[in-house]
């Protein structure tokens, strides 16, 4: 029995043009057994920074709150919004300092940083349980359906999206990846972050 | 002179050796016999024949190295995850199986045919090894046919049920995978045994197996009687196994329904389990209508999405 496979759900996120998405399946499972079709993965850090967090449900609740208070911490210190790539540095040590007893998630994030000339510029990253970073030009993916989704992100991932057309590709990324996933489905969630609005959409997908 | 004596003689030691080696290779059958058996050339003894592991104790060899449930952390996988069920009442033998394979976390198959059309009398599920099941369940096919045939009247189901369980029996501890009901219809009115790979052969009116059927004995138990109607008893069935394979990560896709009257099978239909809950199996008798899913069924009328007269209090 896997530990990372405990509870099932996969979160995956992409790069657009001007423009990222990050999405989750809602499964809530107890190995086999399905318990919930609406636990949320994916939580919002500022208004342009969403964080997934994909693994054993237990961490995924405490992290969310850690990283939270640190986030908060941080706001109030720097008296300014946390910029993705140092959220992403925040994450990251926040894993390691459990190196020898980690936390059993691979957190993904999703945003847009700030350009010195005033514009935004997607950002997209992915970690492992102990604080690895991969920053991706394209799409990063974790969770049980992790294999699954690279083949179909593969697949289907194009340069320069427009938020519809990456709302499209996301979708049909998650939704055709997890139905090839015992642990992951029950529906899905999709963020598309944009300069000046999230769009938030709950996807139906199959209940089995 | 003794080695020339010993080449013809027919009772030394080395002549037996040569006399046993001779016979050991007529075992093996002519390749021919695969063009002309219907894809069975391995019976054209009467019996079947198969390679063991050369070692001294075949059945310890297999026993370490394929998958038993006694020891789940197994080497040679074979498709687990399934629910199948099959009951007995008043107007014959429902039988319902899902159809997802999957290979550790890995969906392989949501379109696996696990009822085996035994023949036009008897059907078969599969649970476990689905090797294992179509091939002796086909070869049981075989002996029922020849039981009619030397016997001028059909196999009952007990005895072909009896003859698949002492069949495997016989391969006890050499890794065969196997939980299946055999469902028909004999002179005694409408049969279910359960059968599988360990020796077991139970006769009962209700039976669900593999990793979902927990699930669907959940809903069977509890709209199970013998004086159902046809429809009733076809939308039991339908409803148990959408029930497992929305709860059983390793049960789901779609449903296969099958009706054994006194005439035979026939086969009802397939019926996807995510649409059936959302909007249900669709016009068939028997239905509710609209879906089976809870969210569906209380849409309007539950805590967080309440009726308008209790919102509005």
């Amino acid at each position: 029995m896997s530990i990372m496979e405990l509870n099932g759900g996969s979160v995956i996120a992409m790069v657009g043009k001007d423009c990222v998405a990050i999405a989750s399946d809602l499964r809530l499972g107890n190995q086999a057994l399905g318990i919930s079709a609406n636990f949320q993965k994916i939580f919002p850090v500022t208004d342009r920074i969403y964080l997934g967090l994909p693994g054993l449900a237990t961490d995924v609740t405490t992290l969310r709150e850690r990283f939270r208070f640190r986030v908060n911490m941080y706001t109030i210190k720097e008296e300014r919004e946390i910029e993705p790539e140092t959220f992403a540095r925040l994450v990251s040590s926040t894993l390691y300092e459990h190196r020898f007893g980690p936390y059993f998630i691979e957190p993904v994030m999703a945003g847009l940083s700030k350009t010195p000339s005033g514009g935004y510029k997607p950002f997209i990253a992915a970690a492992d349980l102990i604080g690895c970073l991969n920053f991706a030009k394209d799409f990063v993916v974790a969770g049980t359906a992790s294999s699954k989704l690279y083949g179909v992100a593969e697949g289907l991932w194009e340069p320069d999206l427009e938020p519809e057309d990456l709302f499209e590709t996301i979708s049909q990324t998650l939704l055709n990846a997890v139905d090839r996933d015992a642990y992951s489905g029950w529906g899905c969630v999709v963020h598309v972050i944009t300069k000046d609005k999230v769009v938030t959409r709950t996807l139906k997908g199959r209940m089995d | 002179m003794n080695t020339f004596a010993d080449r013809f003689s027919t009772t030394t030691a080395a002549s037996q050796l040569r006399h046993a080696q001779k016979l050991a290779e007529e075992e093996e059958f002519d390749a021919t016999m695969w063009g002309s058996s219907a894809g069975f050339g391995s019976l054209t003894k009467g019996v079947p024949t198969f390679t063991v592991p050369a070692v001294p104790d075949p059945t310890a060899f297999l026993r370490l190295h394929t998958d038993d449930h006694a020891d789940p952390s197994c080497r040679i996988k074979i498709k687990h995850g399934t629910t199948t069920l099959a009951f007995r009442f008043q107007g014959g033998v429902i039988v319902a199986v899902d159809s997802r394979a999957t290979a550790g976390s890995y969906i392989a198959s949501g379109t696996v045919k696990k009822v085996i059309e035994i023949n036009p009398y008897l059907l078969g599920t599969m649970a476990g090894g689905a090797a294992d099941c179509q091939f002796w369940e086909t070869y049981l096919g075989m002996h029922c046919r020849l039981h009619e045939l030397r016997n001028r009247e059909r196999i009952s189901v007990s005895a072909a049920s009896k003859y698949l369980s002492n069949l495997v029996y016989s391969y006890k501890g050499m890794g065969l995978s196997m939980g299946t009901m055999i469902c028909g219809w004999d002179k005694t009115g409408p049969a279910v045994f359960y059968v599988d790979s360990d020796g077991t052969r139970l006769k009962g009116d209700l039976f669900a197996v593999g990793s979902g059927s927990t699930f669907a004995y959940g809903v069977l138990d509890q709209g199970y009687r013998w004086d159902l109607t046809d429809e009733e008893a076809q939308e039991l069935g339908r409803r148990s196994i959408y029930a497992a394979g929305h709860r059983d990560a390793f049960s789901g896709n779609t449903c296969n329904l099958y009706h054994v009257k006194e005439a035979g099978w026939t086969f009802l239909g397939n019926y996807d389990i995510s649409q059936m809950h959302y909007e249900g199996p669709g016009d068939v008798p028997g239905a509710p209508g609209g879906g089976y899913g809870y969210d569906i069924r209380v849409e309007g009328r539950n805590s967080s999405d309440p009726p308008e007269e209790a919102a509005a209090a």
